[in-house]
């Protein structure tokens, strides 16, 4: 069992400083902030690595982070073997939200990555089937962001009460 | 007015020539309106003949923006009700994993009765899922009897349950920091005596269902799950259990006073077929729901009498500035809330980890090369619900 | 044997008027659609189960909605839902009736003022003749329903081609049940809506 901190200096002792940055927290929580492009290799590095073996995703989640304008994904990883937890955090702006996605590492990401597509319209860059998921194709907006309208209509219903 | 998204049926081009016969692929779409699907599931399914090639679900049939109503309500007490509209089967277990991902941000303490009080209905709300999940899996499969067995046993269930809260489905009964209020004064008579019953009705139903050769035929060897793939997938939940992983939060990550208990983490041991078939995870959920008496029986022997559910409820509802991510063991798997507080009496974002969402992710895994029949029992056997997979 | 043999034993003749006599058969066998949407469909199986036993009023599910005489919308119409619910009551076979079982199917319950992806009511896009209120509704209160429905196929009418106006069962606090006609509860028209919870004071236990 590793502590944040051990993880942290793990991760920066493989890929560098520049990238990474720890968030400690008093309440709840802490993460470590990663940046976009590094994701895939970080995710891969988790799960593979000896003495890490981050196995298991639990969740993957897109926020908004509206008075920043930006977006973020926050992946909790869980390590069957070592019983540790991480949290790791993806920022990125609001207009231009892409990142690799981990699909290929944990398969659990696969459906989580279409719905924080089609809740928030985070792109995630080699996604096999990066389509919506809840919402109907045809469906106009991303309905999480914070600065969401809902639409008027849809196919001759209205939506509003 | 309404425009649908392609045919039902369609043609593709021809797969295979022999002997000049043809043969050709066929697209049929399984729901949504379909008996066996558990609600508003669609899986499109591309069949040889009898053999499905590949099924692709498609959910968000019934997307009731839970996370957006989370976010727009302007108390946290106000979440509970539609935690409880999510997974509406296991509203109780939904309550007490919400709340206690609450509780750690806020780090709330609980005194004893709470906590037991949480146990015993969290037990009971497991053995009622479990209940219905086998009894409409039988349904699926074509034995009508079971299911009404079934339910007349979670008809005693509920009636605890309406005694203490006063909703028979969904509950809004456990609340951040305690109870709605204290149980009525025969409650503890009316557990045991229902423990007491239930217990031959286990036997009961195995002699019924489990061990009958009609069903054993439909479901052994059907769907198998390799346990490489299951945590692949992030499967959780009896589905886990029944490929052989002895994974369970209650033991192995404990929340609430699970650690107090003690209590067997049921595997499937592929005693009728391939390990991780349709069978074993059906198995695991009547043997759990033993298991789960067994809690019910310790829990209510170390249950105290004083405590007031009430005290530790904050007058007003304002975690610090943070975030948690907290997970608890529901009867369909790992239910996990992430949380993002910040400062203020609503909650700024909160994701549900649904425990069917992943796990119906595994369908066109696990249904290539199985016949059409197969399916009903392959999604019967995942026991899925709806409200928690679209949420 | 039975009640009606030993009733009518010296004659086989029963004189009832034709309209009376196809009410009477339409309304002893309403064969409901087997389609459960959300949390009411638990309680529509549990009302079709052991202890609420609906198979009494001859009411029992099909899984098809050709058989099918009554649509019980037991649930949340969602956006993506709708149209496939429109096309299910389409392929029902006249004469055909729809209960909207709780508070989603009739106005959009919780769900009506954030719910983007939730229609509000589903008499938005089908006609609706029994509302059944409740979140969920009781076994109960569906029965009420479908003894509701009853009473109105009883008064259909052969000449004026079946149509009566929807009506709403209703109970007060003291646990009185009424009936009444959609139009007269329908608080679209009374602007004077008042929430209770509004007025009564709210103190936060403990």
């Amino acid at each position: 069992m590793k502590t944040l901190n051990d993880i942290f200096d793990q991760i920066t002792e493989a890929f560098g400083e520049e990238d990474f940055e720890l968030s400690e927290q008093d309440a709840g929580d802490s993460w470590i902030t990663v940046m976009p492009h590094r994701i895939h290799e970080v995710a891969k590095y988790l799960r593979d690595e000896q003495g890490l073996r981050f196995d298991s995703l639990m969740c993957l989640s897109g926020v908004h982070y509206s008075k920043e304008e930006m977006l973020g994904v926050t992946y909790h990883l869980y390590s069957t073997e070592f019983r540790h937890r991480l949290t790791l955090k993806v920022i990125m702006p609001q207009d231009d939200a892409r990142l690799p996605s981990v699909e290929q590492i944990w398969k659990t990401a696969d459906w989580h990555e279409r719905e924080a597509y089609d809740m928030l319209g985070i792109v995630f860059e080699g996604h096999p089937d990066m389509r919506r998921i809840l919402c109907p194709d045809d469906w106009e907006g991303h309905p999480l962001r914070k600065d969401y309208k809902e639409q008027e209509q849809y196919q001759n219903m209205k939506v509003p009460y | 007015m309404f425009k649908e998204k392609g045919p039902d049926v369609t043609f593709s081009q021809p797969v295979e020539e022999a002997d000049g016969l043809k043969t050709q692929e066929m697209i049929i779409n399984m729901g949504p309106q379909h008996p066996s699907t558990h609600g508003v599931l669609r899986v499109e399914l591309t069949l040889d003949g009898e053999i499905v090639t590949r099924a692709v679900p498609h959910i968000g049939y019934l997307h009731r923006c839970f996370e957006k109503h989370c976010e727009a309500m302007n108390e946290y007490p106000k979440v509970i009700p539609y935690v409880d509209r999510m997974d509406y089967v296991a509203a109780m277990n939904n309550e007490h994993g919400f709340a206690i991902a609450m509780e750690q941000l806020m780090e709330i303490e609980l005194n004893d009765r709470v906590e037991h009080i949480r146990v015993i209905m969290a037990e009971l709300q497991r053995i009622a899922s479990h209940l219905l999940a086998v009894g409409t899996f039988g349904l699926d499969i074509g034995a009508f009897t079971p299911f009404l067995y079934c339910f007349s046993e979670r008809e005693k269930i509920l009636d605890i349950f309406e005694k203490a809260s006063g909703a028979r489905l969904l509950y809004n009964y456990i609340w951040i920091g305690g109870l709605m209020n204290d149980v009525p004064d025969d409650f503890k008579t009316d557990v045991s005596s229902f423990v007491k019953t239930f217990r031959p009705k286990i036997k009961e139903l195995n002699d019924l269902l489990s061990n009958n050769k009609i069903f054993l035929v439909r479901t052994a060897n059907v769907g198998v799950l390799p346990e490489k793939v299951a945590i692949n997938y992030g499967i959780s939940g009896p589905s886990l259990r029944g490929s052989g992983v002895k994974w369970d939060l209650r033991r192995d990550d404990p929340y609430s006073i699970y650690d107090r208990f003690e209590f067997d983490v049921v595997v499937g041991k592929g005693e009728v077929g391939t390990l991780g078939d349709c069978w074993d995870r059906y198995i695991v959920r009547v043997r759990e729901m033993e298991e789960s008496l067994k809690i019910i029986e310790q829990a209510l022997e170390s249950m105290p009498d004083e405590g007031d559910v009430h005290e530790s409820i904050p007058k007003k509802i304002r975690p610090p500035a943070g975030e948690i991510y907290s997970r608890t063991e529901t009867p369909r798997g790992e239910l996990g809330y992430y949380v993002i507080s910040d400062k203020s009496t609503s909650p700024y974002r909160v994701k549900a980890r649904a425990p069917s969402f992943v796990n119906l992710s595994v369908l066109p895994a696990i249904s290539v090369g199985a016949m059409i029949a197969d399916m009903v029992a392959i999604i019967g056997s995942i026991d899925i619900v709806l409200g928690e997979v679209d949420r | 044997m039975g009640l009606l043999d030993k009733k009518y034993q010296d004659s086989n003749i029963i004189i009832v008027s034709l309209e009376k006599a196809l009410n009477w058969a339409r309304k002893s066998s309403l064969f409901y659609m087997q389609f459960g949407l959300a949390c009411c469909a638990i309680e529509m199986m549990a009302a079709a189960a052991s202890r609420y036993d609906l198979d009494r009023f001859g009411v029992i599910p099909r899984s098809s909605p050709r058989q099918a005489d009554v649509m019980i919308v037991a649930g949340t119409v969602t956006m993506k839902m709708a149209p496939r619910i429109k096309r299910l009551y389409e392929q029902m076979a006249e004469p055909r009736y729809v209960i909207s079982m709780g508070s989603c199917s009739n106005c959009g319950g919780p769900y009506w003022e954030h719910g983007y992806h939730v229609l509000k009511g589903v008499d938005r896009i089908i006609p609706v003749d029994v509302y059944v209120p409740g979140c969920p509704p009781r076994p109960e209160a569906l029965l009420q329903g479908f003894l509701h429905l009853q009473d109105k196929i009883m008064n259909e009418s052969l000449s004026e081609g079946g149509q009566s106006t929807p009506v709403v069962v209703e109970a007060d606090k003291d646990g009185n049940i009424s009936v009444k006609n959609a139009d007269e509860t329908d608080t679209h028209q009374n602007a004077d809506i008042k929430f209770p919870q509004q007025d009564a004071k709210q103190k936060p236990a403990g």
